[in-house]
């Protein structure tokens, strides 16, 4: 057996001739298809996927994408934006998040209009630099406000295990952590967006295990193929659901064999379920309020929780989207990015009016950035 | 957000930290999370600078197999439609 090549991981799942010969299977395969399929890719990794390669285009008009809601940026509700805001406020603060956050508006700002202000707010490239942060800035405090689907959970409870051993005492964390099945199962319980099958995220899997899925396909009969980011992978996919389709089935595959299993990353859950447990209530942007669909910190962890800390300053009402925006109809699959009035015009990657322009994960930003499918 | 570069193990530190090659950049990242035991030059998930799973290379190259003989599979059929449209023409030629 020739050893696998790093570069192989890349330019082997990107190769322009695979992807060709499994459009050409799809296409063959399709013929036999029975009803249209409305496929909804969970996660935004796998939009930017289908937008990035122009996928799309490569499939028959029966196969249509429906844009979910896995993009932790997109689903944060303005009044936690305005929680964060409102952090970095604090006299002798550092306010930390990651990637794209920084940019979405919250009701009246966003966290990178109050650093031009003089705040000190910070995007990390790893939550870890909140550690070395909180031990070279001893009077300040500096508060996490943490993001992120099941892939990006286990880091923040491994910097609440460093912080510990450590002894650090000036760290505070605001948790965002959302979870993917309870979103799946509101939006399928919604009804209105009539999926009948999912590619399921790649990542978050690679974690949780593909054994979150499992109960998809008996509760809603539709296919779920855990799915790769490259295009070769989401290719696959399809392929794999058509496969699905036209000999009746409705089962949970996994196409991301080579690092995705059914029980996933066990040390990482163990990891997540010593610091944090299931939050009762948690609004998601768009689609609302998800019973146990988020998780907070852990009673015995209160002193480092930045919500009960700080809650006198916590702004506690909920807040909608601007009018226009419907950034949250796209995320519920009940509407496209160029359905929506504003986009490309008022509403730019640049002067984001919603979520789902700022993430380069959201579904508008992907259309704005590759064109309209 | 979820996204994650493959990326290759080149030294293990004692703290439970290593260095990795990420297409020729070497970054350093924590082995905290990772459930197994990695070596030098196993091929590891990054994610916000932590490694999050190994990945396993005999499934990697089974699936480049696949792919290889569908490759296979789609040459052969796009050779069969050229030579059936030579055919085609030949045998209009001789009308």
């Amino acid at each position: 057996m020739n050893r696998l090549q790093l570069k192989d991981l890349y330019s082997g799942f990107r190769d322009p001739d695979t992807i060709k010969a499994l459009a050409w299977a799809i296409n063959d395969e399709t013929k036999k298809l029975k009803e249209p399929l409305k496929i909804m890719e969970v996660c935004g990794g796998h939009t930017h996927t289908i937008m990035k390669y122009g996928l799309k285009q490569l499939l028959p008009s029966n196969i249509d994408f429906i844009h979910g809601p896995g993009c932790p940026v997109c689903i944060m509700p303005k009044e936690r934006i305005d929680h964060a805001i409102a952090l970095a406020q604090i006299p002798d603060s550092i306010l930390l998040t990651l990637g794209d956050m920084i940019r979405v508006p919250g009701s009246k700002s966003s966290l990178a209009l109050e650093r031009a202000k003089g705040y000190d707010i910070r995007a990390l490239y790893s939550p870890l630099d909140a550690l070395k942060i909180a031990e070279e800035n001893p009077d300040k405090k500096v508060i996490f406000f943490a993001i992120g689907f099941e892939t990006t959970t286990p880091m923040t409870a491994a910097v609440l295990e460093q912080m510990v051993k450590r002894g650090i005492t000036n760290l505070y964390f605001h948790i965002n952590h959302v979870l993917v099945p309870p979103a799946v199962d509101a939006i399928m319980a919604d009804g209105q967006a009539k999926i009948n099958a999912f590619i399921g995220p790649a990542h978050v899997s690679v974690i949780t295990g593909a054994k979150i899925y499992k109960s998809l396909p008996e509760k809603y009969a539709t296919p779920v193929v855990v799915s790769g980011f490259e295009p070769v992978d989401v290719m696959q996919s399809i392929l794999m659901i058509v496969k699905q389709k036209n000999e009746h089935r409705a089962d949970m595959e996994i196409q991301y064999s080579r690092s995705v299993t059914l029980d996933g990353n066990t040390k990482a859950q163990k990891m997540i379920e010593k610091f944090m447990k299931p939050r009762e209530h948690f609004r998601w942007r768009g689609i609302g309020d998800i019973p146990l669909s988020a998780l907070e910190l852990r009673e015995e962890y209160a002193a480092y929780d930045a919500e009960k800390i700080f809650a006198d300053i916590l702004p506690t009402e909920p807040i909608d989207d601007h009018k226009l925006c419907i950034c949250g109809t796209i995320l519920k699959g009940l509407a496209k990015p160029n359905d929506c009035k504003v986009f490309g015009t008022a509403c730019t990657p640049n002067t984001p009016m919603g979520s789902c322009m700022v993430s380069s994960e959201g579904a508008c930003n992907a259309y704005y950035r590759y064109g309209e499918i | 957000m979820c996204l994650s570069i493959p990326s290759k193990i080149v030294e293990i530190d004692e703290d439970n930290m290593a260095t990795v090659d990420t297409m020729g950049i070497k970054r350093m990242v924590s082995l905290d999370l990772m459930p197994d035991v990695v070596d030098i030059g196993d091929y590891i998930l990054i994610h916000v600078g932590f490694a999050m799973s190994k990945i396993d290379e005999a499934e990697a190259l089974q699936s480049l197999e696949v792919y290889q003989e569908m490759l296979e599979a789609m040459e052969e059929e796009e050779r069969r439609q050229v030579i059936e449209t030579d055919d085609n023409c030949d045998s209009r030629g001789k009308v």
